[in-house]
């Protein structure tokens, strides 16, 4: 865990507190990841043994390594734990930084140019 | 999921492509509807909140510099077999948002800009950001009941698109049908930026 990371703010999330608590506290006023794009349709994942080192954890960070036990897209983790998405990025840059997920970032534009994907894409579309 | 290193080499673990579509339109022109007749999850919201030329990122200085826009959107998911999965995004209608769309249009796929006969004006602001920003899009006349009919020529007409940009009748509500403008959507894309279909094809 980095250093500057302190938690002095943690008995301020309490599930009682949740709808009054705005969301920046959750990330102790950051409003940027530390590192990583993560745009909406990253893809993040629980990587590790299970359940390590979710004890020193927020009940929030702690939802998110519950819910990417199956790869989850920034927009679906922000949906499911009812955050906006500039707070989950935050936070999961967090768990990043703690190895406690891994993240696939999206297509680039530059990527758009690679035919196998749109071939791929039309075939799933087909068989839907 | 057991050999998964977990430090930053987990970024190895093999993951499932993400790509996203956005789906545009005026207000009420079915975007959601669309999103939820092809999507495999109840469509989700999730509120976006947006922070214009945020440099200063942990500097409380730069605050009052800094613009911050809340929206919402919905989206929802198509499962591609293991390497891929399809996020559709319904993005707001309203002209004001296109910070948002800058955003959000930032390797997509392509859009679908739906468009409502009785209005059809309100696609337009949608039609000027795609066309500017050279992203992939078709146009999607969505029937609504009780509508008056236009032919696609008419609408073309009407909103002075290129020829080579598809336009396609649908009723958003129809699964079916809102595959086939997604399909549309594909090959407009693969064309667009890989040239003609080969002759494999």
């Amino acid at each position: 865990m980095p250093a500057s990371d302190e938690h002095p703010d943690t008995q301020w999330v309490g599930e009682a507190a949740g709808a009054i608590v705005r969301p920046y506290v959750l990330t102790r006023g950051r409003t940027e990841p530390t590192r990583g794009r993560f745009d909406l349709i990253t893809l993040a994942v629980a990587v590790g043994p299970a359940h390590a080192g979710a004890g020193g954890l927020d009940p929030e960070c702690q939802a998110i390594v519950r819910f990417c036990r199956r790869p989850q897209s920034v927009a679906e983790i922000a949906a499911h734990i009812n955050l906006p998405a500039g707070t989950v990025r935050v936070l999961l840059s967090d768990l990043l930084d703690q190895g406690l997920i891994a993240t696939q970032e999206p297509h680039s534009e530059t990527d758009m140019h690679d035919e196998k994907l749109y071939k791929a894409v039309l075939d799933g579309l087909r068989a839907l | 999921m057991d050999s998964v290193r977990s430090d930053r080499d987990a970024g190895r673990v093999t993951l499932p492509k993400a790509i996203k579509i956005l789906v545009a339109g005026g207000f009420g022109a079915g975007k959601t509807t669309l999103v939820g007749s092809v999507s495999e999850i109840e469509p989700l919201r999730t509120e976006e909140t947006l922070t214009h030329q945020g440099i200063g990122i942990d500097d409380l200085s730069g605050v009052e510099g800094k613009k911050t826009t809340t929206v919402a959107m919905d989206f929802g998911r198509i499962t591609i077999g293991d390497d891929y999965r399809l996020y559709l995004f319904g993005t707001p209608g309203q002209e004001r948002f296109w910070f948002l769309w800058d955003e959000l249009a930032l390797g997509a796929l392509g859009a679908v800009v739906l468009a409502d006969t009785r209005r059809l004006a309100d696609c337009f602001p949608s039609l000027d950001y795609f066309e500017r920003r050279e992203t992939p899009f078709i146009v999607a006349v969505n029937c609504f009941d009780g509508a008056r009919r236009y032919d696609l020529d008419e609408v073309r007409l009407g909103l002075t698109l290129h020829e080579d940009i598809p336009v396609v009748m649908c009723d958003a509500r129809r699964r079916e049908s809102g595959k086939e403008v997604l399909i549309t959507l594909v090959e407009h894309a693969m064309r667009m930026r890989l040239g003609p279909a080969p002759s494999s094809r």
